[in-house]
């Protein structure tokens, strides 16, 4: 009995380390969970891309489904994801807003001329702050957004086309019933 | 072994009682006044609180230590919302509401943290009760009853014949 417990203890601890670390293995410590899922998206007003007199605001959407997507010309990971986007523009999915991060508009528009514009508009956040307030800290960031204005969905990095098929697209269909 | 668990106790007594300044007690010494930048409080208070925050970019620095753009814009934001005459606690909360507790070195206590917070604890208290068991164990084997008179004399027997076969 003894015996068999001086075994059977550390192989316990050792099995229990080996689930945790195992698990670990899987999880990107890039990504953090938002606090923002379930929330009302940050209340924002900025002036869009093409036309800085032209302001834009999350209320603009209200009553739709739609994608607020963090980009920058500068960003190498966005190059990745973009032509995913301008497929899902193509096919009329749902309307990608962008928030053009900390960008030169120049810039922003000479990448859009060059990569393809998939987005309904692209609103210019140059300091930052907007950003801040949706807790971003990477480029790109993709929220999903719900009728009423609710953020339903974070995406850290390029989306996949793996991370599209099985979990935004579904997310999107189901959300569009509501 | 008593002496033992009181050492560690001791110890663990000793880190735990001087732990740095916790920004959440909010030193509101400069609320009246809306501190100015240069003000050396403010800048004192803002540093602080860079240290007590992580930098989402490069995660083993904190908002002061680290040169991302990001910590440079949070930087700015923590020193905007002191001058603003925002207390420690509101700007806490302000990067929570928006980063998660991820984004504190000291995450608070609650379902999803207390594995953390009490995992230590919990090893140092599963090492404690093994090495107890261990210790008693050996003790057991020194209690052991002394030498009848006739084992003595078969033992010393038994050594003086190896002293003398060698």
């Amino acid at each position: 009995m003894k015996r068999a417990l001086v075994f059977a203890i550390p192989l316990a601890i050792f099995l229990l380390l080996a689930v945790f670390l195992l698990r670990g293995l899987g999880l990107n410590p890039r990504e953090v969970p938002s606090p923002l899922i379930g929330k009302p998206a940050p209340a924002f007003q900025l002036a869009t891309l093409a036309d800085p007199a032209k302001a834009f605001s999350q209320k603009d959407m209200a009553g739709r489904v739609w994608l607020l997507n963090v980009w920058a010309s500068w960003c190498v990971a966005c190059r990745q994801e973009h032509p995913l986007l301008v497929e899902v523009a193509r096919k009329n999915v749902l309307p990608i807003v962008g928030l053009n991060y900390k960008d030169d508009p120049a810039d922003a528009k000479a990448w859009l001329a060059q990569f393809g514009d998939p987005y309904l508009l692209s609103v210019a956040d140059r300091d930052g702050r907007v950003g801040i307030d949706f807790g971003v800290y990477g480029v790109p960031e993709t929220f999903l957004i719900d009728k009423t204005g609710t953020i339903r969905f974070k995406h850290i990095g390029p989306i996949t086309p793996e991370a599209w098929e099985k979990k935004i697209l579904p997310l999107v269909r189901e959300l569009e019933k509501a | 072994m008593r002496r033992f668990v009181a050492a560690l106790l001791l110890a663990a007594g000793a880190a735990a009682a001087q732990p740095p300044a916790d920004p959440r007690a909010p030193a509101e010494t400069a609320k009246a006044a809306l501190p100015t930048p240069n003000d050396p409080v403010a800048a004192k208070r803002a540093v602080a609180l860079g240290n007590e925050l992580r930098c989402l970019v490069c995660q083993n620095q904190s908002i002061e230590e680290s040169n991302a753009e990001l910590a440079v814009d949070l930087r700015r934001q923590i020193r905007e919302q002191i001058a603003q005459g925002k207390s420690d606690r509101e700007i806490i909360d302000y990067m929570v509401a928006r980063y998660g507790d991820f984004v504190l070195y000291r995450p608070p206590f609650k379902a999803t943290t207390a594995l953390l917070w009490i995992g230590p604890f919990l090893l140092l208290a599963v090492g404690l009760a093994a090495a107890r068991r261990v210790i008693a164990a050996r003790r057991a084997r020194a209690d052991e009853r002394p030498l009848t008179e006739a084992e003595r004399r078969e033992a010393e027997r038994l050594l003086a014949g190896a002293r003398e076969s060698e």
